[in-house]
């Protein structure tokens, strides 16, 4: 081979040969790679024992409840939920509907107490009256379902 | 258009601290870029051209 | 020498591509400032307000340019270095080299808008999550890549060295792209991708593609007039440079 060979199969054997290990040990790290587990995960006992842990989904409708500056809610992957209960400032985009991962521990009393709560909103830009004229389709297909 | 006034629209809907202090650096640095690499050019041209002249007038 | 590649390394040699550069230079400015001056009017008056996060959306027009453009000059940086190790042209390494201060700031501006959005959308700075993380990431590349280069004073040996680091990072490219379809991250989904339609409303796409399109003329106009400094500075001391009309002339 010549030498210029020889240099470009040396760089593509040693690219490939990071990029193998790369895939194997993000593959390696996957679980902790993960910033939170979903309800489902957590009822499969996926979470860390005696350790903070964050725990994501879905703020279920109508289940966030006040009382003084704490606030109640629960989180929901549609097929799990986890009830939270948190004091401290919430950040703007958390409501019902949307989500949210709580970092916290779980109490003895099954109900996961936050330390920090933070919104995780979706991938989606669009004015006010768009995104109303989509609620009113999926009410309307709703109703024809019905 | 979005807004009713000028204070309107440098308020942001209440965003003002985040939008603003987003674009400002942005602006700044994306205009401080090429002056730092202008400047860059100029200093080489003119050892460039002293050196140059320091030859001529070593041949002469 | 009528061999095509032959024809193209010449093309390739510094010596003929820095006054093509800087021919181009104005161009892509007349170009960035275009399309920025278009993206902004589109960012602020014409886009409308976001259904969920208001105003502060807008921040949107910045940190997702920024971002597409750290991945992009870091490939085409990666790309030019890979080419100067492989085949030797002295081009390639100064490309590489001017391309990386741009990339920086590009993944600078990247995590700078990304945490001052993050701050009252989500409630926090900064989270470890694997999207920000491995945008960190690849700003330490750059910044690794740049420090190297300079701590070696012979530039083709810099070039070796920076080579090796640049393409070895190429694979945090990709992570960086999937890690919020791989893993649970804090950071939404991609709005806009090549294998489904943008989940935005048309006139804020059309405002971030402009945007996007002024940092890519932007960084080109940039990276070549630096390309230009770093070619007189390398090449100080041969025949051409030392015959340049804005060395020899006495005016200005």
């Amino acid at each position: 081979m010549k030498p210029r060979q020889k240099r470009i199969a040396l760089i593509a054997g040693g690219l490939a040969a990071i990029s193998i290990a790369s895939v194997l040990v993000f593959q390696a790290l996957d679980s902790n790679v993960a910033f939170f587990i979903t309800p489902t995960e957590f009822s499969e006992g996926k979470a860390p024992q005696d350790k903070a842990f964050r725990i994501g989904g879905m703020v279920r409708e109508g289940s966030i409840r006040r009382d003084n500056l704490t606030v109640h809610f629960v989180i929901t992957d549609t097929a799990k939920e986890v009830p939270v209960s948190y004091t401290g400032i919430l950040p703007d985009l958390f409501k019902e509907g949307k989500g949210a991962v709580a970092q916290g521990r779980l109490g003895a009393n099954g109900v996961f107490t936050a330390t920090e709560v933070l919104a995780k909103h979706d991938e989606n830009y669009m004015p006010p009256h768009a995104q109303h004229a989509i609620d009113q389709a999926q009410n309307a297909a709703k109703t024809l379902q019905q | 258009m979005n807004w009713g006034s000028p204070a309107e629209f440098f308020a942001m809907g209440g965003y003002a601290q985040y939008v603003w202090s987003s674009f400002g650096v942005c602006a700044a640095l994306m205009i401080l870029e090429p002056i730092l690499v202008r400047k860059r050019q100029s200093s080489i041209l003119r050892v460039l051209r002293r050196e140059r002249q320091a030859e001529r007038l070593d041949s002469q | 020498m009528n061999n095509p590649i032959i024809q193209w390394f010449k093309y390739g040699s510094p010596q003929s591509f820095y006054p093509l550069a800087g021919k181009m230079i104005p161009w892509f400015w007349t170009l960035a400032v275009a399309f920025g001056l278009a993206g902004l009017w589109i960012s602020f008056f014409v886009a409308p307000t976001d259904f969920q996060q208001g105003e502060g959306y807008r921040i949107i027009f910045i940190h997702v340019p920024a971002a597409w453009m750290s991945m992009f000059l870091y490939i085409v940086m990666a790309f030019w270095a890979g080419i100067g190790l492989a085949l030797n042209t002295r081009l390639s390494g100064m490309m590489a080299q001017a391309i990386a201060p741009t990339g920086a700031l590009m993944a600078f501006l990247s995590l700078w808008t990304g945490a001052i959005w993050g701050k009252p959308m989500w409630g926090a700075w900064w989270v470890w999550d694997a999207r920000l993380t491995s945008a960190l990431i690849l700003f330490f590349l750059y910044i690794g890549f740049i420090a190297l280069q300079a701590a070696i004073d012979d530039p083709r040996r810099a070039d070796k060295a920076g080579a090796i680091l640049a393409l070895v990072g190429v694979v945090n490219v990709p992570i960086i792209y999937f890690s919020v379809k791989w893993w649970n991250t804090l950071h939404q989904g991609a709005s806009v991708s090549l294998t489904r339609a943008p989940s935005m409303a048309t006139t804020m796409l059309w405002g971030m593609l402009l945007m996007a399109l002024a940092f890519w003329m932007y960084s080109i106009a940039v990276s070549l007039m630096r390309v230009r400094a770093i070619i007189l500075e390398r090449e100080a001391h041969t025949e051409w440079v030392k015959n340049l009309p804005e060395i020899q002339g006495k005016s200005s």
